[in-house]
């Protein structure tokens, strides 16, 4: 197998995760293959570093006791009952008033969590991004060369505004996944902050009523809009005025 | 709020074989160490080790086999330090991309020259300046040494979403260390 086969392996190798089968046949290349043992090496190196930096902190002797008394004194409170229908007195209505409060939560809960989950996955993708060598794959300042340069690589096309005048200006752009799901990803700055755009076509995108507005998501300003089909979201460590300056450069762009 | 947070899970020692007591406390140390990296601060690590033993002796009834009893500690401190934080939500993301795992090989990588000891505090800055949602998956896997099964089911995500977070985690990581490497090398 080429090593372009194995590299998507090398993390799950290292963590010990790969099936046996094929652990055997990376080993067998990585006997034959300087590259990839290379690399194996690097990540375990990695590892081992993050191991034992990671194992640095110790509870007091104190706190250890304190607990350890908790512990043993609840245990030894719950001892059985004789009164087994005074327990059943107590504990049915609160089961029940339990089970209501947890269906509610899991309503509330989930609707919530779709939206959290869309905005921590563009959070991810933004910070990702900037801790790449290689953050855009595009790099210009002209729209021009920018807009035209995803034609073919996403299945939509949008507007980009001018921004000679602004305080923002373009870094360049990249193709990302949401909900796997093809869209654009454009990197502005002002004044030393990154701001990503993101689009992706609006039909794609779970929960579009939910996602709107501006959101304060993992500590980063965001503000999302529909327009012409698609949903564009601004998210950075700017100011929350100039994510929204941003986006109102963009809304008047589309 | 214990109702939202506290899953009952099952453990895979018979919890009338194994009291809470014999399973929980061999686990403090480790859950200390996980409470101080996500909390950073000593006091505040202190109090959410309590309350999560507290937290766990409340639900260690509901315990019923096939559950690892090590993710679901581990489980319910980390959504007590969510729920202690308002607006910090690591509930998180569903597709990855298939080519994060791939990262070229290089010979001079930070890894490779952060074997020792003198690069161990580069190592923890790094660490401590991650975002928290890479910060919890890189310590569950390294440091805690848990399989991807395990880090699935203390954060509530899906196996291949471990992976792929780890991924990116970790590439955050190789970033941090390489700006601080570099920064090292200008400031001298």
């Amino acid at each position: 197998m080429a090593c372009e086969q194995w590299r998507g392996k090398l993390d799950l190798y290292s963590d010990g995760e790969l099936a046996p089968a094929d652990e055997a046949a990376l080993r067998a290349h990585l006997n034959s293959c300087a590259a990839c043992a290379v690399d194996v090496l690097d990540r375990v190196q990695l590892k081992h570093a993050v191991h034992a930096a990671g194992k640095r902190y110790e509870p007091s002797a104190q706190l250890r006791a304190q607990i350890a008394k908790t512990v043993a004194k609840t245990t030894a409170k719950k001892a059985p009952s004789a009164n087994v229908w005074g327990w059943r007195i107590i504990f049915v209505p609160a089961v029940v008033m339990l089970i209501f409060a947890l269906a509610l939560n899991f309503y509330v809960g989930r609707e919530y969590a779709g939206r959290q989950r869309v905005y921590s996955e563009l959070a991810d993708l933004h910070v990702a991004t900037l801790a790449s060598a290689t953050p855009v794959d595009v790099i210009s300042s002209d729209k021009h060369t920018v807009k035209p340069w995803f034609q073919g690589k996403i299945p939509f096309t949008f507007n980009l505004p001018e921004l000679p005048g602004s305080e923002f200006s373009l870094i360049g752009g990249r193709v990302t996944y949401l909900e796997q799901t093809p869209g654009a990803q454009l990197i502005y700055q002002v004044r030393k902050h990154e701001i990503s755009v993101f689009i992706f076509p609006e039909r794609a995108l779970p929960m579009p009523s939910l996602l709107a507005g501006p959101v304060n998501a993992l500590s980063f300003n965001t503000e999302s809009w529909t327009q012409n089909g698609l949903r564009y979201f601004v998210l950075g460590d700017a100011s929350a005025g100039d994510i929204r300056a941003l986006s109102k450069l963009l809304r008047d762009a589309g | 709020m214990d109702g939202w947070l506290v899953y009952p899970m099952r453990v895979s020692e018979d919890p009338s074989a194994s009291s809470f007591e014999d399973l929980a406390m061999p686990l403090f140390d480790q859950l200390y160490n996980f409470a101080r990296w996500l909390t950073q601060d000593t006091a505040e690590a202190e109090d959410l080790v309590q309350e999560t033993y507290a937290k766990a002796l409340r639900g260690f009834g509901s315990f019923r086999q096939g559950t690892n009893f090590r993710a679901w500690m581990y489980r319910i401190l980390r959504n007590s330090f969510l729920s202690s934080r308002a607006g910090l939500k690591i509930v998180v993301p569903l597709d990855e991309e298939e080519n994060e795992n791939i990262l070229p090989a290089a010979s001079t990588t930070p890894e490779s020259i952060l074997i020792g000891e003198a690069n161990r505090e580069m190592v923890r800055h790094a660490l401590a300046e991650l975002p928290i949602h890479f910060r919890e998956i890189l310590l569950l896997c390294e440091v805690e040494d848990m399989s991807y099964q395990e880090i699935s089911a203390t954060l509530g995500i899906p196996a291949g979403t471990v992976m792929s977070r780890l991924s990116r985690a970790r590439k955050a990581l190789r970033g941090l260390l390489q700006q601080n490497l570099e920064g090292g090398r200008h400031g001298v």
